[in-house]
């Protein structure tokens, strides 16, 4: 199993990259914004891509009463995530070492494929509720209060994934360089998992 | 009777070469628009970017204009030399020191010649300089702010016409003095002049990494007129042409009085010479008061500072530094072609044009082929330092700049043209007529070791009926020919502010890169700043009040404002905290005696109100800002003179 080993290890470290990639891009667009604000999103906190630019959303944000974008001492993902990856990187090199020197099982891969799988749903789930909260949670004094046609409160929840028009303003998100490199990785570990497998096939031939 | 002759046969001359030209009345050689691509050429689609910077002096208006090629639309007014109430220039506390001179504060003057820096004789773009005329001072323009960084004045020179032009890696800036005077200014009989004027060359250097300038020395020439001037490029580097007129040395009725010689000079000056000569403790100092003005982008303010002293130099004393070339008639413009070796003397009476070589004139000087002197400066023979003439090209020649493919392209006052012709053959090749009377001419780098020969821009000195009129006064104008054909293409007429008396153009790629886009606030050093709202406040120090005012979209803090008196001094210190490109706001507060504030990013300003009256007044943001611009606003409550109202100041109580 020494080649699924280093693959798993590779996969794992892989996850590294969103210590210092973003993992999440939303960019806003609008008439008066041709280039684009935009919010790098990290695992340790959300950055403006240009130097001012978070401060330019929350001065259009108070339009609508929107909350400020967080700082990273404002929410407890931003701890937790980092820490959560950490480990997970570790849980995997761990286990493609010793699966590159046979004291584990294949499956092992497949197991922390899954785990993290699921927490990455659960982040997913936590990311939307926080734009959700984030959209909806406004200033009753906002100086623009805006109705939808059925006459409900406008909300500005932004986009989970894909393109959508908000008032004046066009919002992408989209994932970022952290998550792809996630991605890559995490299919590299479900790689590790099917050479595991026929390494052990051959050996079992044998 | 001689003088009633002249202008005869001046007249003569000047309506048959009008008569020439009044074929092809509106310059498209009468095949109408559709035989020409003219306005392709010149249409810049909304939202794209032209090809050039074009940097237009705005003449007596005293300010810089800023202009896209091809498409001639104006971008922005720089204000220089005089007030402008639109941006504040010399109106607020920052920038009134500007406009600081050696006679007290100055709020105008007449803007000629923009030079753009260079490097190894090419544009580089990092500044533009130019030279207010009347009372002597050299401008430098920052390009990455496209703001009047600093103006030092020239003392000991009058009528600062020959400049302001710029040695081959931005050495020196070099303002010759127009008008010879007395030196030092002192009570003499005005029919003394000749033998006792003189004329002030001045070479100011150029801190490289600042752009800081200062008089290395001031050349001491004899009291001709000074009329323009250029550097030598490449194998003439290190060398600095003036044309001269009323060589005669008259004092009043010039226009017949010095226009008697046949010829005039160009003065060659040997700058490195002088250079080594003053770098090894050569020259005289003498006392001389003079402003150097200096504008911080960290403090957002102007400091003056007044010079008490200059350093001089005969020319007598560096022998070898300095020789006149005879030019005929007056010569105007002094052009050096890219190559170094051609100066050119534009004869404005003449009807030739006189070009001269570098190499010969060197060769002159070796061995000594001289024709007399002048005050101990040794005059060249004529014929000996004569390249070539531009036969019969037409009628007085002013300017000549280059397009780098071996062609010069002349303007012509009085016959209202501009002509192309071989440097080397001196054979015309084109003509186009210019609408009308063309002063200067320009092409982007013309006056550089590399020129962007693709268009011609003249600057024209009368417009007459080519726009729709607007009473006694019409528009100033310039024109756009295509250069790039075999012959010149006339494709659009421009209105332009003041008189447009030269231009520098650059292509836009070279500066529009290094366009700044705010100030941040975090770099913000102005001693009056308000870097945090918690800091904004108003405080009293005997009848000043001092506001410490922030501005971000869309309101003031503070916004309310009481306990002021009737006596009070009230400076309002404005800081605007947007970090938002193109978001500047202003303020400006009901009859308050002076211009409104418009505030850049990050950027702090100060107006001063003096209120007459008690009451509750209004002021109010003057930039449209945002969908809340008209809800940006605030009153000063205003006690009568010795009441109690005690200082007080908010933002958002109910």
């Amino acid at each position: 199993m020494k080649k699924a080993g280093i693959i798993m290890i590779i996969g794992s470290l892989l996850l590294l990259g969103l210590f210092k990639f973003p993992l999440w891009n939303i960019m806003l667009g609008a008439p008066q914004y041709p280039n684009p604000l935009g919010m790098d999103i990290y695992i340790q906190g959300i950055k403006g891509v240009e130097e001012f630019d978070i401060k330019n959303i929350d001065g259009l944000n108070h339009y609508i009463g929107m909350k400020t974008i967080p700082k990273p001492e404002d929410m407890w993902e931003f701890e937790v995530f980092p820490t959560v990856i950490g480990i997970m990187v570790a849980i995997g090199v761990i286990i493609g070492m010793l699966g590159f020197l046979g004291k584990v099982n294949y499956k092992w891969f497949l197991g922390w494929f899954v785990l993290m799988s699921v927490l990455g749903i659960m982040g997913m789930y936590d990311f939307n509720s926080w734009l959700i909260e984030y959209g909806t949670d406004l200033d009753p004094k906002a100086i623009m209060k805006l109705l939808n046609p059925d006459g409900t409160p406008m909300t500005y929840k932004p986009p989970l994934i894909g393109y959508q028009k908000m008032l004046n303003f066009d919002v992408d998100s989209w994932p970022a360089t952290g998550a792809y490199m996630m991605f890559v990785g995490m299919m590299l570990t479900i790689v590790a998992f099917f050479i595991g497998k026929m390494e052990y096939k051959k050996i079992q031939i044998k | 009777m001689r003088k009633t002759i002249n202008i005869l046969v001046f007249l003569i001359m000047v309506a048959g070469l009008v008569s020439c030209n009044s074929g092809d009345k509106k310059g498209n050689n009468g095949k109408g628009g559709l035989s020409t691509n003219a306005a392709e050429k010149v249409y810049v689609a909304p939202g794209e970017h032209d090809e050039f910077y074009a940097f237009i002096s705005g003449g007596f208006s005293g300010q810089l204009s800023v202009y896209g090629l091809p498409s001639g639309r104006l971008f922005k007014v720089i204000p220089v030399f005089s007030q402008d109430a639109e941006k504040a220039w010399g109106y607020n506390e920052e920038t009134k020191p500007m406009l600081e001179t050696s006679f007290g504060f100055v709020p105008w003057d007449d803007s000629h010649h923009p030079d753009i820096s260079q490097t190894n004789g090419e544009l580089d773009g990092r500044w533009v300089f130019i030279n207010g005329n009347n009372t002597p001072r050299i401008a430098r323009v920052d390009l990455t702010t496209f703001e009047t960084a600093e103006i030092i004045e020239i003392p000991n020179s009058a009528g600062n016409h020959s400049s302001s032009f710029i040695t081959e890696n931005t050495e020196y800036v070099v303002a010759g003095t127009r008008f010879s005077v007395p030196i030092p200014q002192r009570d003499m009989p005005i029919k003394e002049y000749k033998g006792n004027f003189k004329g002030a060359l001045s070479f100011i250097s150029v801190d490289q990494e600042t752009g800081r300038m200062g008089i290395k020395f001031q050349l001491m020439m004899p009291g001709f007129d000074y009329d323009l001037s250029h550097p030598g490029r490449d194998k003439s580097h290190g060398w600095f042409f003036f044309t001269t007129y009323n060589t005669e040395e008259a004092n009043t009725l010039l226009e017949v009085n010095a226009s008697q010689n046949d010829k005039d000079f160009i003065a060659a000056v040997n700058w490195k010479k002088i250079e080594e000569y003053v770098n090894n403790g050569g020259g005289t100092k003498v006392p001389a008061k003079y402003a150097h003005n200096v504008y911080s982008d960290e403090t957002h303010t102007a400091t003056s500072t007044m010079m008490n002293e200059v350093l001089t130099v005969n020319p007598l004393d560096v022998p070898g530094a300095v020789y006149f070339l005879p030019t005929p008639k007056s010569p105007h413009g002094c052009d050096v072609d890219p190559t170094g070796e051609y100066i050119v003397g534009n004869g404005k009476l003449s009807a030739d044009l006189t070009v001269h070589s570098f190499t010969k004139m060197l060769d002159a000087i070796e061995n000594k082929k001289f024709d007399g002197e002048a005050y101990g400066i040794p005059i060249l023979k004529f014929e000996d330092v004569l390249a070539g003439t531009v036969k019969q090209p037409g009628l007085g020649p002013l300017h000549t700049e280059f397009d780098g493919k071996g062609n010069a392209y002349t303007t012509f006052f009085i016959s209202s043209e501009v002509v192309k012709w071989k440097v080397g053959t001196w054979e015309v090749v084109d003509r186009q007529p210019a609408y009308y009377s063309v002063g200067h001419g320009m092409i982007p780098g013309g006056n550089s070791r590399k020129p962007f020969g693709k268009y011609f821009v003249s600057m024209n000195k009368i417009t007459k009926d080519r726009y729709l009129p607007t009473g006694p006064e019409v528009t100033q104008s310039a024109q756009l020919y295509d250069i790039s054909g075999d012959k010149m293409e006339l494709l659009l007429d421009f209105p332009t502010i003041g008189e447009p008396h030269y231009a520098a153009g650059i292509p836009a790629d070279i500066v529009a890169k290094n366009s700044k886009q705010l100030f941040k606030l975090a770099d913000n050093k102005h001693p009056y700043a308000t870097l945090s709202d918690g800091d904004a406040r108003v405080e009293r120090k005997g009848n000043e009040v001092h506001i410490y005012m922030t501005m971000i979209r869309s309101h003031f803090n503070p916004d309310n404002i009481e306990g002021v008196k009737v006596g009070d001094k009230v400076y309002f210190h404005v800081t605007n905290h947007e970090q938002d490109y193109d978001v500047p706001h202003g303020i400006s507060m009901i009859g308050a005696n002076t211009s409104e504030l418009l505030i850049m990013p990050g950027q702090t300003e100060t107006f001063v109100w003096e209120p007459k009256q008690p009451g509750v007044w209004p002021f109010y943001c003057t930039d449209f800002c945002s969908a809340l611009h008209q809800e940006m606003q605030g009153y000063v409550r205003v006690s009568p003179a010795g009441s109690g109202t005690e200082l007080k100041w908010s933002l958002g109580e109910d």
